[in-house]
């Protein structure tokens, strides 16, 4: 056994549907296994320091800071990144409309902010309430201003917030309602 | 043309972003990759004494730890293009908390980061000057991107004479850029060239400094930037970090990833430094001005000579006899402040719309009316007409849509509920800098083309706005134009920055265009529809069909002004804030900006632009502040959790307008830029309105709660 593997060990993970056995050291954060193990460099770090989301993604559905997560945690869970979003080269229906609504500009935060988004209207279906909402046990208004707060985790310095808070509206507005 | 400029047309590169396909600089997978990480100076001034690398230089993964004792001796750089001059790792002197004390590269991140923690640094450590408004009395006169000082008229004179007086001290706070995408940099030597990838606004002023540092010929560098995580300025000048990741992947032969921590971005490429300013103005009853004195301090570093003109929009902005501005400096030990969206016009119309809503409040006047009152035929500095200007329909359209009629002076007079409700204004205005360009275009076999130019994507949407100004000129679908950029060895394009790309680069591709077109009339005898190109090279056997453009400013590269014009772009910004009459936390409710920028090549991306633009208002006017610590030379807080950017749910309704014009003496397609103008006049439009709300003047940015009580 030589230096290196004293110090990793190997780790499953399921991405994207995907398996990827790494061999990497417990310290590695599940942002880092992502995107220097594993090449899926769609999630970005923009502090490392849980504070900016940019690293959001889906693990069983619920939003997480990927920064703020060691890889070896989320063996057996099903990681879900922003390149695992489209399904047969078919857009998830908020990354089309977040083209149509220029919710992004330069782009970084964008990942981010959709897998966040794909979480957070989750969230909205289980009855969990925000800071804003009315009620904390009946039903909630999907309003713009629950998308806001709901979505202030994830920030965008380049300003894009009412592109993204339109798209994050239309591409859910519909499933509300059904 | 096939009016393929002016459709609002969804970004082209929309796809790879919200797909995560579109590679940022750190994202490029590179074989063989290795990691570096800095350890950095922990005091503000002084020397480096003792150095113990000998627990980092065995830590596992470990390649090299560089320090100024064994990093290898580079050639002298300057500001500008280089951010600074002083180069960290070639001596053992200390400008500045944060500047590099050693650089570790190792096999994998995390080692390298760990291994940068067991760096010992023992220092002698030295008096140092860390808040400026304690130094006024050093205040010292440099020559940074303008002249410091400008005079026009008789002041005194003027101003002894006139029947209402008034002068005030505003203070805007130390900012930080804060871009989503901390800077990066990849090195990578083959066969005694260097190759880099980079999170930088100009590839080729990046390969210039680069070059220069190494001792290297700019051919033996190449310096790619595909797409960039924003910027807003801080990605402009070339940085010490960016040179020492290319000594670092000499030294140990492979190529070397370079990330900066959000802690090390506060203080390895500048921020917008705070600004001391003084107006002081004299008018007439009626409210004509007579004189405006306009004068400026802020930090500068140790080593460099970077000022931010806190008082430059003065120069410009209202028609006044006796004009005075004074720009200075007071040297402190941090690193060098840098251009941040937006620079000059954007701190000084701070100082200057403040200024004016107090006029209006002494001579009880309605403020739009006063600015009509001043409004400025030509620049009153320079004595040119300005190229364009609708500024004052940018006001009338821009009070219309607000409502501005239904405002009540009084201060605390409009209220619902708790909420003390304020309406303010402000003028935007930005200096139209203009860069040559060039660029080529290319129709390929099938009838796609291709763009070439070595700019930039940072966000402003060049990706679909240069295949709109192709596609307009070829009559081709724009989804059928693609651009390459961001790369050395493509044509030549100056840096994204002074909102300057659309019109520079624009122009150049536009110039390519038409060429490609004329040589395609002239290849097929005559007039030829744009479904006939691909036919035309076969028939021709051709594989492809290019031509080079380029876009040459008239007047002086880097200005405003050519010898008949003077350029800039303007706006109208109204907002309405909400104070609550007891908690006094202060929010911006709703904002409507009107604007006078030229041609809009996309509505869409425009917009953004400018919401955008207004976001970095509200967070200069509410928010942004980074904190000094003055015991021991540091900033208090080097992160996102603690230094305040605006989040989605402090964002109201923003609306943003242009007036129709097209400006041809500043550019060939008729546009100007946008990217800065949108951030200009809104902190002083809510500054206004926390005034309109509350009855308290607030001249000392960000308005947070506390100076509401």
């Amino acid at each position: 056994m030589n230096e290196n593997e004293r110090q990793t060990i190997s780790v499953n993970l399921k991405i994207n549907s995907v398996n990827h056995a790494l061999q990497i050291e417990p310290r590695v954060s599940l942002l880092d296994a992502l995107r220097e193990f594993a090449g899926l460099t769609g999630t970005k770090k923009g502090c490392n320091q849980g504070a900016c989301g940019a690293c959001t993604v889906l693990v069983d559905g619920t939003r997480i800071n990927s920064c703020f997560a060691l890889a070896v945690q989320y063996e057996g869970r099903d990681i879900t990144t922003i390149e695992g979003l489209a399904e047969d080269g078919e857009l998830h229906a908020l990354q089309s409309a977040f083209i149509e609504h220029d919710g992004f500009q330069c782009g970084y935060c964008t990942p981010g902010q959709i897998c966040s988004a794909v979480g957070m209207f989750k969230e909205f279906q289980r009855g969990l309430p925000s800071a804003v909402s009315e009620t904390m046990t009946g039903e909630i208004e999907f309003s713009d201003e629950e998308i806001k707060e709901r979505m202030s985790g994830n920030l965008c310095r380049c300003g894009a917030y009412v592109g993204i808070t339109e798209a994050i509206h239309e591409a859910f507005d519909a499933e509300v309602k059904r | 043309m096939s009016n393929e400029i002016g459709k609002p047309l969804s970004r082209l590169d929309g796809r790879p972003k919200v797909t995560g396909a579109a590679r940022y600089t750190a994202d490029t997978p590179i074989e063989g990759l290795t990691y570096a990480v800095f350890a950095t100076s922990t005091i503000p001034h002084g020397r480096v004494t003792k150095l113990d690398v000998s627990k980092a230089e065995v830590a596992p993964g470990v390649l090299k730890v560089l320090t100024h004792l064994n990093t290898p001796k580079l050639k002298p750089i300057q500001h500008p293009p280089a951010g600074q001059s002083l180069m960290p790792l070639q001596d053992d002197r200390i400008l500045y908390e944060g500047q590099p004390v050693a650089l570790v590269v190792a096999d994998t991140w995390e080692r390298a980061r760990h291994a940068a923690d067991l760096v010992r640094v023992e220092y002698a450590r030295a008096p140092f000057l860390m808040d400026f408004t304690e130094h006024l009395d050093k205040a010292v006169t440099v020559k940074g991107f303008f002249e410091p000082d400008s005079k026009t008229g008789d002041f005194d004179r003027a101003f002894n004479s006139a029947p209402v007086k008034l002068k005030q001290n505003y203070h805007l706070a130390d900012r930080h850029h804060n871009a989503m995408e901390p800077h990066a940099t990849i090195a990578a030597w083959r066969r005694g060239k260097l190759d880099m990838y980079d999170t930088v606004q100009g590839v080729f002023v990046a390969r210039t400094v680069i070059a220069q540092a190494l001792g290297r010929k700019p051919a033996d560098v190449r310096v790619r930037s595909k797409y960039l995580g924003g910027g807003y300025g801080c990605k402009g000048f070339v940085w010490p970090h960016q040179i020492l990741a290319a000594v670092a992947a000499r030294e140990v032969r492979r190529p070397v990833k370079l990330v900066l921590t959000r802690a090390q971005d506060y203080t390895s490429h500048g921020y917008q430094a705070a600004t001391e300013q003084t107006v002081t103005l004299a008018a007439g009853r009626d409210g004509q001005l007579v004189a405006l004195r306009h004068e400026s301090v802020a930090p500068g570093s140790m080593s460099d000579d970077y000022v931010e003109y806190g008082a430059i929009a003065s120069r410009t902005m209202y028609a006044c006899p006796a004009l005075e501005t004074r720009h200075r400096i007071v040297r402190v030990n941090r690193g060098p402040g840098t251009p941040m969206r937006a620079p000059q016009e954007g701190p000084s119309m701070f100082g200057l719309e403040c200024a004016m809503d107090e006029l209006a409040v002494v001579l009880k006047m309605d403020p739009v009316e006063l600015r009509l009152k001043n409004y400025a035929e030509r620049d009153p500095t320079k004595g040119k007409p300005f190229s364009s200007k609708k500024l004052r329909e940018c006001y009338s359209e821009g009070a219309q849509r607000f409502g501005w009629e239904r405002r009540n002076p009084k201060p605390g007079s409009m209220r619902e509920g708790h909420d003390l409700i304020g309406w303010g204004m402000a003028s935007a205005l930005m200096e139209t800098y203009r860069f040559p360009a060039t660029a080529r275009v290319t129709l390929e076999r099938g009838g796609t083309v291709l763009i070439e130019s070595g700019t930039q994507e940072i966000g402003t949407g060049v990706y679909t706005i240069m295949p709109q100004i192709a596609a307009d000129v070829l009559g081709v679908a724009p989804e059928r134009v693609r651009l390459v950029l961001g790369d050395t060895t493509l044509p030549g394009a100056g840096m994204t920055a002074g909102s300057s790309t659309t019109m520079g680069v624009g122009s150049a591709v536009h110039d390519a265009a038409t060429k490609l077109k004329q040589k395609l009339t002239e290849m097929a005898g005559g007039p030829i529809a744009p479904d006939a190109y691909a036919d035309l090279l076969k028939r021709r056997r051709l594989e492809k069909l290019s031509a080079e453009g380029l876009w040459k400013p008239d007047g002086e590269a880097g200005t405003g002004e050519s010898k008949e014009w003077t350029m800039y772009t303007f706006g109208a910004v109204f907002v309405e804030v909400r104070v609550d009459e007891s908690l006094r936390v202060p929010r911006l409710a709703r904002c409507v900006g009107v604007y006078s920028a030229g041609r809009i090549i996309n509505p869409k991306t425009a917009r953004s632009q400018m919401t955008g633009g207004m976001i970095w208002g509200l967070g200069q006017a509410l928010l942004e502040h980074t904190e000094l610590e003055l015991n021991y030379g540091r900033y208090v807080a080097k992160d996102l959790a603690n230094y305040l950017v605006p989040v989605n749910a402090d964002v109201p309704d923003l609306e943003a307008y242009f007036v129709d014009e097209v400006d041809e003496h500043a550019s060939p397609i008729g546009a100007k830029g946008i990217g800065e103008l949108g951030a200009v006049g809104v902190s002083a439009a809510i500054a206004n309105a926390v005034y309109h709300a509350t009855g308290v003047r607030v001249r000392d940015l960000p308005i947070t709660v506390e100076k509401l009580l």
